[in-house]
């Protein structure tokens, strides 16, 4: 079981390991043009399939939005 | 050709917009294009997980291919805070430089704290971005960010989507005659005579969003803020004829009346 925070909220994810790619994965991003912070530093797009998460890490993924 | 010059790339079109508080992407990309800008502004939020996952994006609406982007840091209340969301913009927008800077200091006037935002543009500059920076109309200040390196300094006209117009004419004008670099209003700016009164004072550009968003007619709104734009561009190339305020001089000739 590994425990993750994904933008400020709690979630599990029933497996042995899980890279960020995978996550993307699971959470029904793939395709979508977004950014992610792991720990406060970047994964870069390119490095989502060989970033292995753990137990823990918190997340931010984001997009662009309307703003001024 | 007068073009707007920033950080290396020219551009035709010197009305700046936001992308926000529009009924719905529709109406924003209507505005956008009857704004006629060429560079727009993005803000960078969560994105929504496992809830509405085949929602249209504003990129879809907005290709990043048609425009060139400027993420903000609107809501950052730290350098810190606004360094990690530019940097996660970079990473979102594949590399790109270009950024609107701003680190505010108070949720109800939403006015700028300076000395968070000059750390940040420190560190953003440092870090190889193109800084255009949201600044207090303080022409000290203006000089300062010019000197570390940012791109283009942006004093707000008036708070932050108050609509209020250009409260400080005087303090502008110190700031554009002491600058190297441009100088765009951004924040304040209510109707089409705002804008042009800017290009008047000699700003190279204007920066806005609710004007037009929340105009009764946005995408009306937004083709008169063109025009305004437009308008006290040329006004202040054409250079203004001096005031005389008690010398009047008759525009038709004063012999050949008749008796």
């Amino acid at each position: 079981m590994i425990h993750l925070t994904i933008n400020g909220n709690p979630r599990q994810f029933e497996v042995e390991s899980l890279t960020v790619g995978e996550l993307v994965e699971r959470l029904g991003l793939t395709g979508k043009r977004l950014a992610i912070e792991r720990n406060g530093e970047i994964v870069p797009r390119g490095a989502f399939a060989e970033a292995v998460l753990n137990s823990h890490d918190k997340l931010e993924i984001v997009g662009a939005v309307g703003g001024g | 050709m007068d073009t707007l010059n920033i950080a290396g790339k020219s551009y035709h079109s010197r009305l700046l917009v936001g992308t926000g508080k529009y009924k719905d992407f529709a109406q924003t990309r209507a505005a956008i294009d009857a704004s006629g800008a060429e560079i727009i502004t993005v803000a960078i939020r969560r994105t929504n997980i496992g809830q509405n996952a085949g929602e249209p994006s504003l990129l879809e609406f907005l290709p990043p291919e048609e425009f060139t982007y400027l993420p903000n840091t609107a809501g950052c209340y730290s350098a810190d805070d606004a360094v990690r969301t530019l940097r996660l913009a970079r990473e979102l927008l594949d590399g790109h430089k270009l950024v609107k800077l701003e680190v505010l200091g108070d949720p109800n006037t939403l006015y700028p704290n300076m000395l968070e935002t000059i750390k940040a543009a420190e560190t953003l500059v440092k870090d190889g971005f193109d800084v255009m920076v949201y600044c207090s109309d303080d022409p000290i200040i203006a000089k300062q960010l010019e000197e570390l390196g940012c791109a283009a300094v942006m004093p707000l006209a008036s708070l932050i989507g108050s609509g209020m117009g250009i409260l400080n004419p005087w303090n502008l004008q110190i700031i554009i005659d002491n600058a190297n670099i441009p100088v765009l209003v951004d924040a304040g700016v209510g109707t089409a005579s705002d804008a042009a009164i800017a290009m008047e004072l000699g700003c190279q550009g204007v920066l806005m969003n609710t004007a037009i968003a929340a105009a009764r007619d946005p995408v009306l709104m937004a083709a008169a803020m063109k025009k305004a734009v437009e308008a006290g561009r040329e006004a202040y190339l054409a250079g203004r004829m001096p005031k005389k305020l008690y010398s009047a001089s008759p525009s038709s000739p004063t012999s050949g009346l008749i008796a």
